[in-house]
């Protein structure tokens, strides 16, 4: 084709588009990269948590493959001789000695290390937040149940790739940490020991745990990650994105930006604000300094020995559960520890993994669905989210309930009863109050809808009444009440929001706009004040049929008695 | 967007291109594409890809003084944003060349004090300060525009065709008439599945052999010694304390299960002393041993509250009164520490009377049967 067309009309004449052209010509692009250029994201805030996980990842990836260049999974006992004074002369594991030197006697080293671990949390909170997002707003509906399973497969992974990464170091800490999951796994009915010697390869804590959480942390769990993301994203973009509803926003479309030149700049604006608030954290904020901690010794244990947040709840969870062993007919036990380490855990993910299925069986809910709906107006799955979080967040507290204990002078028993009894009462009472939240919400959008929203300006009537004036948000009947319907889409509450104030004048010091110019642009808009506005908020279903923009919805009337 | 007709076959390379061409590139000649402009083209290409642009909201005005303020701000950004990639280099190359040196291992300085501070402050800022300076572009500079894009649901071409294409595969290679063949990849696909798994097995150990999870390095006239190496003697402790000991075996102070807290009881805790059944004469006058891994989840019981004589774990809060036998008495441990039965050897230093009689750590299926 180049050879044909170079002379045609539309030939490029450039430099760069020859380049182009002589590309395209041999990889035959144009197409495909027009289609994703044009590709349309629709803008809201909340759609960019993924992405801070995606792009923490990314700083995971490049950040530790830079440790691996130092770092050394060997648990060989030496004595120290680095430059850090305190430990030097203690017997410890290569792998700890090296966490030292890179500590110590790598330029930045220590930087790179801290950045790792914060961005390792960064990882798995916005994997949570977005999972919460995305849970309340019942995004995980069909078609988009097996994304849904990804992104809770990719968490479950996260977990396991933090707990191993955070039991590289070898230091007291994490060697405590590694002893807990023995246990755990010990505790595991009929086949536990098997289990435990299977992953030590003999007794704890042996010689081999560290090299294969090491191949587990820097291979085998990142592969895998990293297919499900590319799978969770090939999925998202074959799918489109969801969006709220709005004015000509439709199941059949998606309003927003095109990827170029818009998304593409803010998102990555935000990668390097991902990247820089972690580089910030690493280098200012110190996390896990394992030169305090010391080498693992079996026969030591530091007060306030917690996990890392996202574990910390199954801390949490093993700290409160009473002391109950099962003892089995033939002495045989299933350990206390086996429920709130093995089965809890195992429950919650199984139930967060099969919640749109279970959702989709309860509701009889089977369609598609590519509009999100607001938390509010899903009352049992906003209430049954809440009571979980709240179930969670006990958990969590309990993790650290030694360390709220010594802070707040408080029993550390007391604490444990507290969240003993929490765990249990706090659930379905935040179910209970979410519901009539939820409710009173429902509710209030409606009588906005139907009497309109608060002016705040009092008028007496001539007989001597008083009223509130009320600004009808869309047209009215015969006795003044709207007729708009609840389109799923935010109703708006204050005058402000349907145009009552005029555009500010541009500029912090200084104007950089002439009023008079603002004017007569809001005038030439011709849609009344704050156009713009209006036309966001309001909608007269949520999904018109034409696709276009409502009527004349937005436009403010006179206020009316 | 266009039909593609069946054909039978490319012409590999040939000049002209085969009618299965088609597409776009059939509607519109080269001669039409340049009569468009720039942004017809655009929309023409968006429209091809299921997108309207319903609405652009030009930037400012070019020359105006709200584009110039927007172009200062990013600029002054993205400025910053430099400045500060130039100092995070001058602190991570300059330290130990013209600035102080930054490691802080050995004598501690202001400047090696600050320096992992300062790359991270200064990384921190240049990098959210190019973001910065993008959004600031996005959202002043450029143009806002509100486009749709369609949603198509599958294609129920796509399947029906798709389908036959596959169910013709299928059918030719005659699987569903040829029993035998579907048998033996069955079970080729069992067997050479569990094949390429079998070597895996190379994990498994019998946790049984040897009984390590029963037994530590305890055993009669064993010397219990101090983390250094010091042998213990009645006396050595004042009553009320308490001491973690080690088997004296090559190595015993890094053993897991190994470690024991020798506790030397107050006079008024002897009286209340309640070993466990079949344990009393474990201690020797008022000193016990107690296995120091948790038999929750294994953790060292390091926390010896001397007031009330209770032993408690860090990790999940597990307590124990030294006094009755070291019984959990709060928390989720369930079994009592395992007691270490100890007398005094000829040169009147404690020894170990026997192993422990039990198996000491967290709790497992088949404990109580070792």
């Amino acid at each position: 084709m180049a050879a044909r067309t170079a002379t045609a009309p539309g030939a490029p004449t450039t430099r760069l588009g020859k380049a182009a052209l002589e590309v395209d010509d041999r990889l035959i692009v144009a197409g495909p990269l027009r289609r994703t250029l044009n590709k349309v994201f629709p803008d809201h805030w909340s759609f960019l948590l993924g992405e801070i996980a995606l792009y923490s990842f990314m700083i995971l990836l490049l950040s530790g493959t830079y440790l691996t260049f130092f770092y050394q999974a060997s648990m060989t006992e030496v004595t120290y001789d680095g430059s850090y004074d305190p430990l030097r002369g203690v017997d410890m594991s290569i792998a700890y000695a090296s966490t030292l030197d890179l500590s110590f006697d790598v330029r930045g080293g220590l930087f790179m290390r801290q950045l790792h671990h914060w961005a390792a949390l960064m990882f798995v909170a916005a994997i949570v937040v977005h999972l919460l997002r995305i849970f309340f707003t019942g995004a995980f509906r069909r078609p988009r149940e097996t994304n849904w399973l990804i992104g809770v497969v990719i968490l479950i992974l996260a977990l396991l790739e933090g707990f191993s990464g955070y039991s590289l170091p070898d230091d007291l800490l994490s060697g405590t940490g590694l002893r807990i999951m023995s246990a755990i796994i010990l505790a595991i009915p009929v086949v536990g020991t098997w289990v435990h010697w299977a992953v030590f390869g003999g007794d704890y804590i042996g010689e081999l745990i560290i090299g294969r959480l090491y191949i587990a942390h820097v291979l085998l769990i990142p592969a895998i990650l990293l297919a499900l993301i590319a799978v969770h994203l090939l999925i998202l973009v074959k799918q489109k994105h969801t969006q709220f509803p709005g004015p000509g926003r439709t199941e059949h479309n998606v309003v927003g930006n095109r990827l170029f030149p818009t998304f593409a700049g803010k998102a990555t604006g935000l990668l390097f604000v991902v990247f820089g608030a972690c580089a910030a954290l690493g280098g200012l904020v110190q996390i896990n300094p394992v030169w305090l901690w010391g080498p693992y010794n079996p026969a030591q244990v530091s007060a306030a020995s917690q996990p890392d947040w996202y574990i910390m709840w199954l801390d949490g969870s093993s700290r409160l559960f009473p002391a109950w062993d099962l003892n089995l007919p033939g002495d045989y036990t299933i350990p206390a520890l086996f429920w709130p380490t093995a089965v809890l855990p195992g429950i919650i993910f199984t139930l967060l993994l099969f919640y749109p299925m279970i959702e989709r069986k309860l509701t009889g809910d089977t369609a598609s669905h590519h509009l999100l709906q607001r938390p509010r107006d899903v009352p049992v799955r906003t209430a049954l989210g809440m009571m979980s979080i709240a179930f969670y967040v006990v958990l969590l507290i309990s993790g650290g309930n030694d360390v709220v204990a010594e802070k707040f002078d408080i029993s550390l028993n007391a604490m444990t009863w507290a969240g003993r009894i929490g765990m249990v009462l706090l659930p379905p009472i935040v179910y209970v109050l979410t519901y009539r939240i939820c409710l009173g919400l429902q509710q209030h959008d409606r009588e906005v809808l139907e009497h309109g929203i608060e002016t705040g300006v009092i008028r007496r009537l001539p007989h001597g009444e008083f009223i509130e004036v009320h600004q009808p948000i869309g047209p009215v009947d015969e006795h003044g009440h709207g007729q708009l319907a609840y389109g799923g889409a935010p109703v708006p509450k204050k005058m402000n929001q349907v145009g009552a104030a005029r555009r500010a004048v541009r500029g912090f010091f200084s104007p950089v706009e002439e009023p008079t110019a603002v004017e007569l642009e809001q005038r030439a808009e011709g849609r009344g004040l704050s156009a713009g506005e209006a036309d966001r908020e309001l909608t007269s279903s949520g999904r018109p049929a034409e696709g276009g923009r409502p009527s004349d919805g937005g436009r403010p009337q006179d206020p009316r008695d | 967007m266009s039909t593609r007709e069946t054909h039978p076959g490319s012409t590999g390379g040939a000049d002209a291109p085969g009618p299965l061409h088609g597409g776009p590139d059939d509607d519109y000649t080269p001669v039409q594409l340049a009569a468009l402009r720039r942004e017809e083209l655009d929309r023409l290409g968006a429209r091809y890809d299921g997108v309207e642009i319903l609405h652009v909201d030009p930037g400012p005005e070019p020359g105006s003084p709200m584009e110039k303020r927007a172009v200062r701000q990013v600029g002054w950004t993205f400025a910053l944003a430099g400045v500060f990639a130039f100092l995070f280099l001058v602190v991570y190359v300059g330290s130990g060349w013209f600035l102080p040196e930054w490691s802080w291992a050995e004598e501690g300085t202001t400047w090696s004090a600050l320096f992992t501070p300062l790359l991270g402050l200064f990384m921190g800022l240049s990098l959210t300060l190019v973001g910065a300076g993008l959004v600031l572009y996005t959202k002043k500079l450029l143009p806002h525009e509100t486009a749709v894009q369609d949603k198509h649901d599958g294609s129920h071409f796509d399947r029906v065709t798709t389908s036959a294409t596959l169910l013709g595969g299928y059918h030719n290679s005659g699987l569903p008439r040829r029993k035998l063949i579907t048998r033996s990849l069955g079970f080729m696909g069992a067997g050479v599945g569990v094949m390429l798994i079998a070597p895996l097995g190379g994990l498994i150990n019998n946790p049984s052999s040897g009984n390590t999870l029963g037994r530590t390095a305890w055993a009669e006239g064993v010397r219990l010694l101090r983390d250094d190496g010091s042998p213990v003697r009645p006396g050595d402790q004042e009553p009320g304390s308490l001491e973690t000991v080690f088997p004296a075996v090559p190595g015993g102070n890094r053993q897991t299960d190994a470690a024991t807290m020798l506790i030397r009881l107050r006079p008024e805790q002897v009286l209340q002393d309640e070993p466990r059944e079949g344990q009393e004469d474990f201690s020797y006058g008022d000193y016990v041993a107690y296995s120091k891994i948790c038999t929750h989840a294994g953790c060292p019981v390091s926390l010896y509250e001397q007031e009330t004589g209770r032993i408690l774990c860090p990790c999940h809060q597990s307590q124990f009164a030294v006094t009755q036998g070291a019984k959990p008495i709060f928390g989720p441990a369930t079994r009592s520490l395992p007691q270490l039965p100890i007398t005094v050897d000829d040169e009147g230093f404690f020894v170990a009377r026997s192993d422990y009689i039990e198996a000491v750590g967290p709790t497992y299926w088949n404990r109580e049967r070792i």
